[in-house]
């Protein structure tokens, strides 16, 4: 194959990937913020919450993490539609991943806030703190550095996961590179190419996760 | 209208259908430095926990400064207090643990004005300036800026002090301080409890050290299966016990 060539249909294609990436990061972003809010609510249910509440939650999370990523976009896209909520393509696809998501950070946070030790919590009520203080300022900052690294993890399994869209015409990354193969035959180069750019957004995710881990360790 | 600072008026807990406190009597005067001593499941930690309901109890009363803690009696009826409440009344005491459990995110200056600025709403610069004269007081000013982690197990423990005692409680509760130190490292923590004692705070202290009890402690409860087996002066206790579970106890024990 000629390597100028391939060059030259890179340019010629460069809007189309362009705009893949584009929605690949934005779905990602979307999917992770959402799924981390709801996840840390996941999170505290199990660990904190009463009885039914907990039941409830873990079945949620069991549910949702017992079934592939796949199975909820179709689902989130076409199941929610027979039941009068059809959603447009990209919202369908977001909410399946954060959904996904929620059921991991959830899993993480709770297993951060059982690993910080009893003493921590009695040693702040001691001091007269409520229990709302006391997650805030002992037992949450604690949780935070645990839970980051795994977290780091799951941010990039939330990037691999958003090419499952392309299934339900999300034209991220790995459809609109589809696209240009289609058109250019060059299924091998290209491929490689969107292999490079997942590999280069997801090393971005975790060199930040990184810093920001360095930055807030625990001196000892 | 009452004399005692602390009044424990028969204190019943139960842990599941285990009874650990059985309907303990017992009375703080301002001042008082009293030793809990007793073996491993006398129930001394718990009655120590009770009193500031790090423990919920089933019945009985205790009060500090007159002020009934942990519940309110209405109608007859029997109610533990609101949490924003109990916080409140936690911080009468102050507490200082086994393991030490000081805010390991935290460094010692922090761990100790925590306190100050998010429960007695002080501004930071106070709050900077009384945490400082506490670590000075436990030797450790100059380790202001390290983190739990960078201490020793007795800076620790002393930085834990600092933190309870900074509150400014009206009672210290002490629960084997020391049992989790290396031996070289005891001394210097019983140093500090001895040097408020001296200063007149009102302490409470479960103790597995015979020789400390014996100096600091101005009256010493001897506790055994869930009651006060006995208690009094340790100069009198310690050399002439009146039971024979005391005398046991003192035998097995390191003091002598």
């Amino acid at each position: 194959m000629d390597p100028t060539s391939f060059l030259e249909q890179i340019w010629i294609a460069r809007w189309p990937l362009a705009s893949g990436v584009g929605l690949t990061l934005i779905i990602s972003f979307l999917s992770i913020i959402a799924g981390t809010i709801l996840g840390v609510g996941v999170g505290m249910s199990l660990t904190y919450g009463a009885r039914p509440l907990r039941w409830l939650v873990r079945g949620y999370t069991d549910f949702i993490r017992g079934t592939p990523v796949l199975v909820l976009v179709l689902a989130s896209y076409y199941v929610l539609g027979t039941i009068g909520l059809q959603l447009k393509p990209f919202q369908a696809g977001v909410l399946a991943l954060a959904v996904f998501c929620s059921s991991h950070v959830g899993e993480i946070v709770r297993g951060a806030l059982q690993a910080i030790p009893k003493g921590q919590t009695e040693a702040a009520k001691a001091i007269g703190l409520t229990f709302a203080e006391t997650f805030i300022y002992v037992l949450a900052p604690q949780a935070l550095r645990q839970i980051l690294p795994a977290w780091v993890n799951t941010a990039a399994e939330m990037v691999k996961a958003s090419t499952l869209l392309s299934i339900i015409g999300i034209g991220e990354l790995l459809l609109s590179t589809q696209e240009v193969i289609a058109r250019t035959f060059m299924s091998l180069p290209f491929y490689f190419l969107a292999g490079a750019l997942y590999f280069l957004i997801n090393f971005g995710i975790e060199s930040l996760g990184r810093l920001i881990e360095r930055k807030i360790s625990i001196q000892s | 209208m009452t004399t005692n600072l602390v009044e424990i008026r028969d204190l019943h807990k139960s842990f599941g259908k285990v009874e650990v406190l059985k309907g303990v009597n017992c009375d703080l005067a301002q001042s008082d430095v009293v030793c809990v001593i007793g073996s491993s499941g006398s129930g001394k930690t718990t009655m120590l926990r009770c009193i500031n309901m790090l423990e919920d109890f089933e019945a009985g009363t205790i009060t500090i400064d007159g002020e009934a803690i942990g519940y309110d009696v209405r109608d007859g009826k029997r109610r533990r207090k609101p949490e924003r409440e109990i916080a409140r009344q936690r911080a009468l005491t102050g507490m200082a643990f086994q393991q030490f459990n000081l805010f390991p995110h935290l460094t010692a200056i922090e761990n100790v004005t925590l306190g100050l600025v998010k429960v007695k709403r002080l501004g930071r610069d106070e709050a900077t300036v009384i945490g400082e004269r506490w670590l000075d007081r436990v030797g450790l000013s100059t380790r202001r800026n390290n983190y739990p982690g960078q201490l020793s197990g007795g800076q620790q423990q002393r930085v834990a002090i600092a933190r309870a005692i900074a509150m400014n409680p009206k009672l210290m509760l002490f629960d084997e301080v020391t049992s989790a130190l290396d031996p070289e490292l005891v001394n210097e923590v019983l140093m500090v409890i001895k040097d408020l004692a001296r200063d007149g705070m009102t302490m409470l202290i479960v103790t597995h050290e015979m020789r400390f009890a014996y100096e600091v402690a101005n009256r010493v409860i001897f506790m055994n299966e869930g009651l006060i087996g006995e208690e009094g002066d340790p100069r009198e206790m310690f050399i002439r016990p009146k039971t024979q579970r005391l005398a046991e106890f003192l035998k097995s024990s390191s003091f002598n």
